[in-house]
Parts: structure tokens; sequence; C-alpha cells
């Protein structure tokens, strides 16, 4: 539709900072603090969270306006939420205080809430579905809730039909909904939606005079027992390594040996399936 | 519309049941809801609590009868146009209500697309504790729910609690827990009549479509066979094809192939994507995080083919080959294929 006349939109992107999906093999879990042992593992945006800020940098484009990141984490994030604003954002709200450490969602979405109340007007906040690293997928929803503004999931389109309005495909498992929407709401939106774009160089110079804000918990009036494990609701109260329940028979020997040992077992339990009647669906 | 300003605190005694969302599309039970209150029920005989499946949808009163066969005590049913479709406005405000007044101890829903939505937007609402994704539940010496799942991509299980909240909720993925069999069994239905709030929502459903996506839901394949990370591009993905040909099997995986393309999300197997019960589970470049492995635990016979003697995978398989895939595969596809 037509978008010269409409008015510009203020979009917050939710943004948060995760150790490399590709590295997590090196992550350990400390049993006895029930915390992450500080590995120097490479952060980046969590990957839904890029296709979020593609969204916000794409309305941008259409309409005008602004693009805010809101981020909680702790110090080590600082270079993702630079990189945010190599990409395009306009400004970065980061929540960093030692006191938001241990949250679960809601105590997060709390955080967040008071964020983004502090950050000013808005009219869209998106986000990624689920988070690398946790992977809930529950702060957007608790957070719109917290925020008073309606939700909508699993967004894999987005697009404006009247002024203020959206219309979106929420995905299920087997198609989407049709949904729409009057802003303010929040999106949480799925890969589906966009190719996020990489950073430019006259991108990255740019970001280096964009603002930063790094804020505390104090900043925001939020007490101690709002946020982080103190403010959640769940907390984890033990760790422990599951006790393999197979009985691992490694076949050795040659390849050819170690195959013609496998196929003589799985017919021998009836595994696999009568020689001409395969199913079919295999793709 | 705000969320209330209210904080159920836990009264022992006061909350008390197991609530079990019965999750319906398109008029149809999902059989989630049912595995989810095969579950509930066991729970309940240890707790000496009742089991009530929440039934929320149009034209969907004749499900009460298989919830009551498969366990529950009772149905809450809210049969009403305006809950025809999922609404987060909707759906929680009949939920949030219906909890407020019954307090149900625990509120358990499946971990689909609906579930995990409506879950974090009722516990918002309740100010209480969700737990995602949950592969076990289990409860401790003062019958508190404990909920168990994969930690943070690590090896590692979490045990986690919900200590002053109610009701504790958790959502659980489909095939994780065990339909009960159907018995005759006493159950009452309860109507509800769902209030203006359900009916003033804030978004709207415009539709529905449904996409059929091509070859067969790997929830239903006997046989699955699943690469890694540690298949090499497009001829490696070949070769893992021609096997699940072969066998007439799904073809699955983990995040690293389907973040570059060779698998579809729902081909991602594991806590962050679907769970599976094949009667025969082949993984191949796999090296066993428990962020996949949680999704296949309940596979008849597992078999795992990688290069790294060490690989966390043979703790977990029935049968190991420790070989280059590009080797081994071929052979298997051809001994397979004799007659």
């Amino acid at each position: 539709m037509e978008s010269t006349n409409l008015r510009a939109l203020d979009v917050v992107v939710c943004l948060k900072s995760v150790p490399d999906p590709r590295c997590v093999g090196a992550i350990t879990f400390d049993a006895r603090t029930l915390t992450v042992k500080k590995e120097a593992v490479p952060r980046v945006i969590s990957p839904l969270d890029k296709n979020a800020l593609e969204e916000a940098l794409r309305i941008r484009e259409q309409r005008g306006g602004s693009v805010r990141v809101a981020s909680m984490g702790s110090p080590g994030a600082a270079g993702n939420l630079r990189e945010a604003l190599a990409l395009g954002a306009d400004e970065v709200l980061f929540l960093s205080d030692a006191a938001c450490a241990g949250a679960d969602t809601l105590a997060t979405a709390r955080a967040l809430a008071a964020l983004i109340r502090h950050a000013g007007r808005f009219d869209l906040i998106l986000c990624g579905a689920r988070s690398f690293y946790g992977s809930t997928g529950q702060v957007g929803s608790q957070l719109a809730e917290l925020l008073g503004i309606a939700h909508i999931s699993h967004v894999s389109h987005l697009e404006f039909i009247a002024e203020a309005t959206v219309s979106s495909k929420s995905r299920r498992e087997n198609g989407y909904a049709l949904v729409e929407g009057q802003l303010p709401l929040l999106a949480s939106v799925v890969k589906e939606i966009n190719n996020p774009r990489g950073m430019s160089l006259p991108g990255i110079v740019a970001a280096r005079s964009k603002p930063l804000r790094s804020l505390s918990c104090a900043d925001l009036d939020l007490a101690a027992d709002e946020v982080g494990l103190a403010g959640s609701a769940t907390r984890m109260i033990r760790v422990f390594a599951p006790l393999a329940a197979r009985q691992g028979q490694m076949l050795g020997g040659a390849p050819q040996d170690a195959v013609l040992a496998l196929v003589a077992e799985l017919r021998r339990r009836g595994a696999l399936p009568m020689l001409g009647t395969g199913a079919g669906g295999a793709r | 519309m705000s969320a209330p300003d209210l904080a159920p605190e836990y009264s022992p005694g006061v909350w008390r049941g197991l609530w079990v969302l019965a999750e319906q599309r398109q008029g149809q039970l999902l059989e989630v809801g049912l595995e989810i209150l095969g579950e509930a029920r066991k729970l309940a005989g240890r707790l000496n609590a009742e089991v009530s499946a929440l039934l929320l949808g149009h034209g969907v009163a004749a499900h009460a009868a298989e919830l009551i066969a498969r366990g529950a005590d009772r149905v809450y049913l809210a049969d009403d146009p305006a809950l025809e479709h999922y609404n987060p406005d909707a759906y929680s405000s009949v939920i949030v209500d219906l909890a407020l007044v019954h307090r149900p101890q625990i509120l358990l829903l499946g971990a689909t697309s609906v579930g995990r939505d409506l879950a974090p937007t009722v516990a918002a609402r309740l100010h209480t504790g969700l737990c995602a994704d949950c592969t076990a539940l289990d409860l401790d010496e003062e019958h508190r729910l404990l909920q168990i799942a994969p930690v943070l991509g690590g090896k590692e299980l979490a045990i986690m609690l919900c200590p002053l909240r109610r009701p504790q909720m958790a959502t659980v993925r489909p095939g994780v827990f065990a339909k009960r069999h159907r018995e005759e069994r006493p159950g009452e239905v309860v109507p509800v009549a769902i209030g203006p709030a359900a009916r003033q929502t804030r978004t709207a459903v415009r539709g529905m479509v449904t996409e059929q996506l091509p070859g067969r839901a790997l929830e239903q394949a006997e046989i699955v066979v699943a690469g890694g990370a540690g298949i090499d591009g497009v001829e490696g993905w070949r070769l893992i094809r021609r096997l699940a040909e072969v066998l007439g099997a799904g073809v699955g995986g983990t995040r690293p192939p389907m973040d570059e393309g060779y698998l579809r999300e729902d081909q991602m197997i594991g806590q962050s994507g679907v769970t599976i019960r094949p009667k025969l589970y082949i993984c191949i470049g796999i090296s066993g995080d428990i962020q996949h492995t949680v999704g296949f635990q309940d596979a008849g016979v597992v078999v795992a083919i990688n290069k790294d003697p060490k690989a966390s995978i043979f703790k977990v398989a029935d049968y190991g080959i420790v070989g280059d895939y590009r080797e081994v595969v071929p052979l298997l596809i051809e001994e397979l294929q004799r007659p």
C-alpha cells in the first residue's frame, strides 16, 4: 500500500546476546553454583532477533521513524549491541545490572518492560520468537502482557493494511493463521519472515557515534525483588547428567564387517522393513 | 487491558487439582493433550488430586467424553463461536478466570505453536512460573511439581521448581508422554460461560490456512535417518536421503544443517524441534548433544555412525559404528538392498 502519507513509526527491537550456537559444545554448567561457567565462547545476536531487527529496518525504510534496540544482559553483550547499531539501529538501551542475573522469563519480561517504558513511546515491538539459549519462547508474550499491549507470535509475514493496522501470518504446525491487530502491539518473528542484511562498512563507521545507553535497575526504578533470581517464580534446583539408558554396542573392524554385523542385528530385532514394502515418504 | 495486579500466593491446601489444556485445532483434539492427560493421571494418583481438562473451542462438546475416557475427572467446556480459533486474549481470559476461581495447583499445556503462546500469556496474567519443553515431570517430598528439561545448550538436565506461585505451569512437547488407554470412568462436564473479555480481543483471526508439507510428518515415521553437522554439503545430504529412501524412512537432523538449509524447521529433532519415537533411528555425523538426544530418547533401536570414537552419541545408542559416513553409508545402502 501507498506509504508516503502514513505516519512514521517508532519500533523497538528486543535483542539478546547469546553464545554462538556453533560453539555450544564448549559451554559447561557448574552443578554446584547452577551457573554457566564463564568460558570464552564468542557471542552473537540471537538468530531470530536478527530477523526481528531486519524487519524493523525494513519498516523504517517504508514508513520512516526510528528503530531502537532494548536488551538486558551482561557486559559481554556490548559487542553484539554495537553490531545492531552497525546494522542500522538508531539507538541501544542496555540494561546491564548484576541484580538481573538468574532471571526466569517473567523476571526478564519485567526488566525489559521497565526498560521499554523508560525509552518512551513506541508503536511496535519486535523480537525473535525464541532465543537460542534458554529457548523457551516465552518472553515476547509475557513482555506484551506486562506492557498491556496485544501480541502476535511466530510471525512469518507482517504488513500494514492501514496506517496503524497490521496483518500477519502467525505460523502453526500445519500452516498459519491470518491475524490482524492495531498498534501498539508486539510481534515475535520466525526465521521465515526475512533474510537479515549483513553489516556494511558505512554502517560500522556510523555506529561509533550512535548512542548505546547502559542503564541499571536503579535508573529504571526496578526493585531488587522484581528482577533476576529474586524476582523469578521458577528456580533451578539441580543439574545432573542423565544416565545412558542404552547399552552401546560398538561394531568394530573394517567398515564392511561393521555394516554386515549391524544389518544382521537390525534384521534379528525386526527393526528393518520387509523388502518390497518400503513405506515411502522419504525425502 | 493491562495485566491484573494479582499475586496468587501459595497456601498449602488451597490450590488443588491438575489441569491440562485439551488443545484442539479445527475441531480435532490434538494427541499431545491426551498424552499429557495420561501423565497428569499418574501424578494425580500420587497427589490424591483430581484431573481436569480444559476444552475451549466451538462445536467441540463431543470431545468431552474422550477426555474423560482418557483420564479426566472433569472437563471444563468453554464452547463459543468466539473461541473457534485460538486467540491469546480470548483463551487466556477464559483460563485465567477459571484458575482464579478454582485454583489448580498444576496447569499443563502442550508445547505446540498455540501452547507456546498461550502458556506464557496465562503465566504472566497469573504472575506465576512456567517451564518450557519439559521432558519429564515428578513430585518432590512436599508434593511440589518438579519440572525437568535440558539446560542451556548443554549436556545436562535441570530440575526446576515453582516454589511460591500457583498454579505451577509447564509445557510439554508432543511425543514425550503416552496416552492412557480408554476406559469407562466417571467424569463431569462443567459448561463455562465466557465473559466480555473473551469477546473483546485486541487481535482478530481472519482465517486459517493449511499447508500440506511434502512428505510424511517425522513424528509418524517408523524409521528416521538423521544427519548432523558432520555431513558435508549437498553430496553428503544426497547420501543421507538415499539411505532414507532405501529404508522408506523420514529424514531429520540437528540445528546446524537446518540453519544451512538442508533441512526444514519441522525436520529438526530435539528440544527446540520435534520429538520422535520411531522403531529405528539412525543418526549420522551427529555428536550427541542433549539438545538433540532428548528428541529421540524413546526410539526403539538407535544406531549411531560418527568418525569420532569419543562422540557422546555413542552413549545413547544401541549400536555404534566409528567411521567415515562417506564410506559406511554406501556400504549400508548396498547391504540393505541385498535380497
